[in-house]
């Protein structure tokens, strides 16, 4: 490029004359920046009650004492001393708290996949066969979703007496699982609506049965779906209180939110440093579940997938 | 390899509401590629799939060989399918899609990589078997489809619009690859599509399907030349007969065609026919763009060999190799295909000659051929 050339001096004027625009428009963009830090702004200030909550909860899990209810002071270990031997309150003694835990991760994992088992068969049945009272079940599991499953409490204790399931995990374990697998089926059932007949069809002039086309071939198809269904299941039986609460009675049986309950229940005054290191012991799993899994998850828009290719 | 009857095959949905297939009887010969014709929701895929025995023939039956196989399960037929989506596995990689129909039917695994090599070097797909099939191109995922299809070696193989997918070039390479294959292999195949040219140059036989019923079943030339009746003259051909309105009346003793602004002579042969078929003497007349020439002049010829009748070019569209001329009469527009390198402008009087040997007519209320009835 030549420097003398007349056309470069008017180019190199215009793009000074631009500069000034870009001056100008930085400030524009302070501008624009602060329009758009206000809705995260709002959304900071409305889940800040939730953040603080669980800050207090980590801070008076390891502190000693708590000044005017929630300023932490000095540090202690003192409060996770359940981790190492059962705990013992005034006059009674918990049970292990790996014992406790080990039992509300059989029983959320048994739930999920009790769920992921039935629901994968009863999604196929509805997305692809072609059977009597078809829509009618289908309107039904929505129905049956509607209702509380709490006003079921009385009627589902005759059961589980006549079945001799009472204070045991597995009979819990059926209840929840019963409760969970009609929503599951209604999701999973979106996932198999979105398979094309034509693999399916594929599968079978390749030589599979309806079952090894459903094992072998749609299933893997749709592992997001199941991803889906088995995390929030899993964590339903995880979260599970009323009914363990209602049908559970001993202690060996005790699963963390019972375990929590008790804590809470103590005698005349609560713990509440044992209680916030028992609180947060208890989500820890979550937390670690949801990290593994939220990859998955967001993949998932309820009612299908695109891709899985 | 097995040859295929049906008889009286019906399929019906939506508890007969819709019916698909009707009373369909056609029989394929062992080693023999049929395609099977018609404009989208004639039936021609039902009927594959009744073939295959994913849908069950509401009535009607299904022999291979003379075995009806009505109730044999898709798995136990030997049939291979390649479907308009392919419809591989997509969370299998290429090998194991192909190896799949041969795992399952608890092959060896020395003979099943054997077998899938095999297969793959024939359709020239070697390279390609470690990736997924979304990692393919739409016509690699197409070969994979047929190797899939062929490495069980079946009786019978079908194809589902297997080209509909592709772009033009790649088609016309596949249209000859699979017929190479089909012959080399001399499997009985059929092949369903709404494309004519791929029906009429791959095909040994072509039956022609319209809202569920055949139409015809003959050879490529056959259809071309003596379609049996309206529906089968419109739909092959590209660019599609002419099919005018016309009533026949005898003056002075010479045999008349009057359409709509014009009139054609015809033979004493011709007369005849349409004398003994149709009463009414209502019919359409149809000529292909081809079977025409156009001469300069404007004066209707009247001899028994040759005659034609005037009419104003409408538009010409080169095509390279030749010319379509539109013509227009009233609302109809009529084509002829003129050599290349003619030359007519918008308004030009000629001279309409249709080649009276290759005339085609029908009866315009049954829609049969009155000529073609050979």
């Amino acid at each position: 490029m030549n420097r003398d050339d007349p056309s470069t001096a008017v180019a190199v004027k215009e793009l000074r004359k631009r500069r000034v625009y870009v001056q100008v428009s930085r400030i524009a963009k302070a501008r624009m920046a602060i329009v758009r830090a206000i809705p995260y702004l709002m959304l900071a200030i409305v889940s800040l009650p939730i953040v603080l909550m669980y800050l207090w909860l980590i801070m008076s899990s390891f502190s000693k004492k708590v000044l005017f209810g929630f300023i932490p002071s000095e540090f202690t270990l003192y409060n996770w001393r359940f981790l190492v031997a059962p705990l013992k309150m005034g006059v009674s003694e918990h049970p292990s708290i790996w014992l406790v835990t080990w039992n509300t991760l059989s029983f959320a994992l048994g739930v999920s996949l009790m769920v992921v088992l039935v629901s994968t068969l009863a999604g196929f049945a509805l997305s692809r066969f072609q059977f009597r009272g078809r829509e009618e079940i289908m309107q039904m599991t929505i129905l049956l979703h509607a209702f509380p499953g709490v006003t079921l409490m009385i009627a589902i204790f005759y059961v589980l007496y006549y079945l001799g399931l009472l204070d045991s995990l597995l009979g819990v374990l059926l209840v929840k699982a019963s409760l969970e697998i009609p929503w599951s089926s209604w999701i999973i059932k979106g996932f198999f609506d979105d398979i094309p007949w034509d693999v399916e069809w594929s599968a079978y002039i390749d030589g599979c049965n309806r079952f090894q086309a459903w094992y072998k071939v749609i299933l893997p198809l749709i592992r997001p779906g199941i991803a889906a269904i088995s995390i929030f299941s899993f964590l339903a039986g995880w979260g599970e209180f009323i009914f363990l609460y209602t049908f559970i009675f001993s202690e060996t049986h005790q699963t963390l939110s019972l375990y929590v309950k008790s804590i809470i229940g103590e005698f005349r005054f609560t713990d509440y440093g044992v209680l916030s290191a028992v609180a947060l012991w208890y989500i820890i799993p979550t937390i670690i579940f949801f990290i593994f899994t939220q990859k998955g998850l967001m993949r998932v828009t309820i009612g299908g997938i695109k891709g899985g290719r | 390899m097995a040859s295929i009857r049906l008889e009286n095959l019906t399929k019906e949905f939506d508890r007969g509401r819709v019916v698909a297939v009707k009373d369909l009887n056609l029989e394929i010969k062992d080693g023999e590629f049929t395609a099977l014709l018609g404009p989208s929701g004639c039936g021609k895929t039902t009927t594959l799939l009744m073939i295959a025995g994913i849908y069950k023939p509401t009535r009607g039956k299904v022999y291979f060989d003379d075995v009806c196989v009505n109730d044999v399960a898709p798995k136990d037929r030997y049939v291979g399918l390649v479907f308009q989506s392919y419809a591989l596995y997509p969370h299998m990689s290429v090998y194991d899609n192909i190896a799949f129909p041969l795992r399952l039917s608890k092959i060896p695994k020395q003979e099943i990589k054997r077998r899938v090599h095999e297969v793959a070097k024939l359709a020239k797909i070697e390279e390609l078997l470690d990736r997924k099939p979304g990692q393919l191109s739409g016509g690699q995922q197409q070969r994979v489809a047929l190797c899939r299809a062929l490495v069980k070696e079946p009786e019978v193989l079908l194809l589902d619009e297997p080209l509909s997918n592709l772009d033009a070039r790649l088609r016309i390479e596949t249209r000859a690859e699979i017929k190479r294959l089909q012959k080399e292999l001399g499997i009985t195949t059929i092949l369903v599509t709404h494309d004519q040219v791929e029906a009429m140059t791959m095909a040994e036989r072509v039956a022609v399907m319209h809202e569920g019923v055949l139409q015809q079943f003959t050879t490529p030339e056959e259809l071309y030349d003596r379609p049996r009746n309206l529906f089968v003259a419109s739909f092959i051909g590209d660019p599609p007969m002419n099919l005018i309105e016309v009533s026949y009346r005898r003056r002075d003793g010479v045999h008349l065609l009057e359409g709509e602004g014009f009139t054609l002579r015809i033979s004493e042969e011709i007369a005849r026919k349409i004398e003994e078929n149709s009463p009414t003497g209502k019919l359409i007349l149809g000529i292909r763009p081809e079977d025409i020439k156009l001469e300069p002049g404007e004066k209707e010829k009247e001899n028994e060999q040759e005659n034609g009748f005037p009419g104003k070019v409408f538009l010409t569209e080169p095509l390279g190799g030749s010319v379509l001329v539109d013509f227009k009469f009233g609302e109809l527009t009529f084509r002829a295909l003129a050599p290349g390198g003619f030359e007519a402008n918008p308004g030009d009087e000629l001279l309409i000659v249709p080649e009276l040997k290759k005339l085609h007519l029908f009866d315009k209320e049954t829609g049969k051929s009155l000529l073609d009835e050979r």
